[in-house]
């Protein structure tokens, strides 16, 4: 039966595509394959999330090998999860791309970033769906090396800066994470997951253990863009095409996040492992760091698309945040973020996509009286602002609300404050786009009324309309969030 | 501490701390590629070594042999020289557009006239 084989496919079919665009050599042939494909995805990743809650977790032993031996496709809990956020941002990116990259790439280069963007969705759906450590690691480079080659097709000569940067960055993260794997692999004689972490259990020598999880943490940081490693994140985000910055966003630094959560409570299940050795606390505190530092850059920027980066350094804070809490609150607040954090910044970067698009700028300065030339694109960026903020009645706000739960059961008290003061300049930084764009008078000669392609319009505002939604019923994000949490933590028991 | 016994491991770790040296003090895009393929190729190095045992053979099932060395390392170490390839040519493909559009392959220089760049922009931009 095909059912059976849904998580092959998953990862099958972008994987597929990719060459079959590059073959057939058309932007507009390679824009429809790539978007049938994540369609595609996203039906294949919703079935597998409704049969995960059926029937619980499913195994897929790759080319019938069975696992340990053989590569084993794991779906369960969180991936089915992760799985659905991936392929739900990119069904909707690349309908929204055909006009943006029309207008931002030489014609000749769209089937290019078509093949690019299949391979990096076909890396990020595989990092998320295998159980096997090693091909982590390759997935990790497919989607990070066609990632390079997305930023670097950013029409600004700095997004090729940029993307060397990244790529610099990006190698040494994954060549750590790889490190990290064969001390593990040395230690245990596995690359399967589960398998390891049973082997885990019973290894004496504690310090090649140790250094295992010093190299992954530090590796997959780098990938997350944990402050204080993110200075690649600002740079790429901000020159690469606007759909390419919209679909990374939303994903590239999520699923570096599910691998570290994978590896930490899953594998090392860091209180058994490592008595003494404070990982959560620190990791607590970079991410109070992040949250209010980089949001004070954010503030100080004028661009308005690196705002926004900065802004994703902080978000990446709350998500790290509930992570080192490391109770069923805090790791639920971690992974809803995960979500809803990919939703709301997708859909500003969509927007301001269309700014760009319209304006031929994204200078925050250029932007002045933006509201009354385009209306429906502005209410939108308030409105994923609020998000952002954490208003009640936004996705943002049921992240906040757990993170505020968990540090109070914590006894942490000044988190709470961190968490306000960082809500604090994420509406200032907010408040000076509205400032700009609503309260300041349009530049003599400006065009009067000028909105958004619709076909950029409806799909961003497609997630303007999610960050409302799942700000007041969560029985699809918070339900999901914490039964990934609870099977997180009880890998730890 | 047997010190030639762990010739390997200290070959090893010799060659990643060298090239993550050279990836972070060089300036010069090109030194940076061959610093971090020289990163890469340590790790090449430590996933190969344990894997073999002195006297054993290829995993081949017969009564003359007894001890085995194990071929799986070789197998995954053939996947990461592939993605280390694949990581250098994009990599130098990247600094032939960087020399391009930049005319340098310095990495000061090109901050430099990036930065020189937005000074002259934000002064366009300051009297509207």
């Amino acid at each position: 039966m095909i059912l059976d084989h849904l998580p092959a496919l998953q990862v099958v079919v972008p994987l597929l595509a990719a060459p079959l665009i590059v073959l057939l050599r058309s932007g507009r042939l390679g824009w429809l394959i790539a978007t049938a494909v994540s369609w595609t995805g996203l039906v294949i990743a919703v079935l597998l999330f409704l049969r995960v809650q059926d029937a619980g977790t499913i195994s897929y032993a790759m080319g019938s090998w069975a696992p340990p031996w053989g590569i084993e496709y794991r779906v369960d809990a969180l991936s089915s999860y992760v799985l659905v956020l991936v392929s739900l941002l990119a069904a909707v990116v690349l309908p929204y791309a055909r006009l943006s990259i029309a207008a931002e790439v030489p014609s000749d280069r769209h089937y290019l970033l078509y093949a690019m963007f299949a391979l990096c969705l076909c890396g990020l759906l595989g990092i998320t769906i295998t159980g096997d450590a090693f091909n982590v690691f390759v997935f990790l480079e497919i989607s990070s090396l066609s990632g390079y080659v997305l930023i670097a097709l950013g029409r600004d000569r700095r997004a090729l800066r940029s993307a060397f940067q990244y790529l610099i960055m990006g190698t040494i993260g994954a060549t750590f994470y790889v490190i990290g794997v064969g001390l593990l692999y040395l230690m245990t004689g596995t690359l399967n997951l589960a398998d390891m972490a049973t082997r885990l259990g019973a290894v004496q020598e504690v310090r090649p253990v140790l250094a295992a999880l010093a190299f992954i943490t530090v590796g997959l940081s780098l990938k997350i863009a944990l402050f204080p490693l993110h200075i690649w994140l600002p740079g790429a985000y901000a020159y690469a095409p606007s759909a390419v910055s919209a679909f990374m966003a939303g994903t590239v630094t999520k699923v570096s996040v599910y691998v570290l959560l994978r590896f930490m409570f899953g594998i090392f299940g860091v209180r058994l492992v490592l008595p003494g050795l404070p990982l959560l606390e620190i990791l607590t505190l970079l991410s109070a760091v992040a949250m209010v530092v980089a949001s004070l850059v954010a503030l100080l920027e004028r661009d308005l698309k690196r705002l926004l980066a900065y802004s994703s350094v902080a978000q990446i804070g709350y998500i790290t945040l509930g992570l080192g809490l490391g109770n069923v609150d805090g790791m639920t607040a971690s992974v809803v973020h995960l979500f809803n954090h990919g939703v709301t910044k997708t859909a500003l970067f969509m927007l301001v996509g269309g700014i760009v698009l319209r304006t031929g700028s994204c200078q925050l300065d250029a932007l002045a009286g933006l509201a009354r030339r385009m209306p429906v694109t502005c209410f939108g960026v308030v409105l994923a602002g609020l998000s952002l903020i954490g208003v009640p009645g936004t996705a943002g706000f049921i992240t906040k609300w757990h993170l505020v739960l968990s540090a109070l059961q914590a006894g942490q008290w000044w988190i709470v404050v961190v968490i306000a003061a960082s809500s604090l300049l994420a509406a200032a930084y907010v408040w000076r786009f509205v400032e700009i764009a609503y309260l300041r008078a349009a530049p003599t000669g400006a065009a009067s009324r000028e909105e958004a392609p619709l076909q950029l319009l409806v799909p961003a505002w497609l997630l303007v309309a999610a960050c409302i939604y799942f700000g007041f019923d969560t029985s699809f994000s918070l339900a999901g969030a914490r039964d990934a949490a609870v099977m997180l933590l009880e890998g730890m028991r | 501490m047997n010190l030639v016994g762990h010739y390997s491991y200290w070959m090893t770790i010799l060659l990643m701390v060298a090239g993550l040296y050279i990836v972070v003090a060089r300036s010069n895009l090109i030194k940076k590629l061959i610093g971090l393929g020289i990163f890469q190729t340590s790790v090449y190095l430590l996933y190969i070594a344990p894997g073999k045992l002195i006297g054993g053979t290829a995993p081949i099932v017969s009564e003359q042999f007894a001890v085995y060395s194990n071929p799986l390392p070789h197998v995954l170490i053939l996947t990461a020289i592939v993605v280390g390839v694949a990581t250098l040519a994009l990599g130098l493909a990247l600094v032939v557009r960087i020399h391009e559009e930049y005319g340098s392959i310095e990495e000061d220089a090109i901050l430099e006239i990036d930065q020189h760049t937005a000074a002259v922009q934000g002064q366009d931009g300051q009297p509207s």
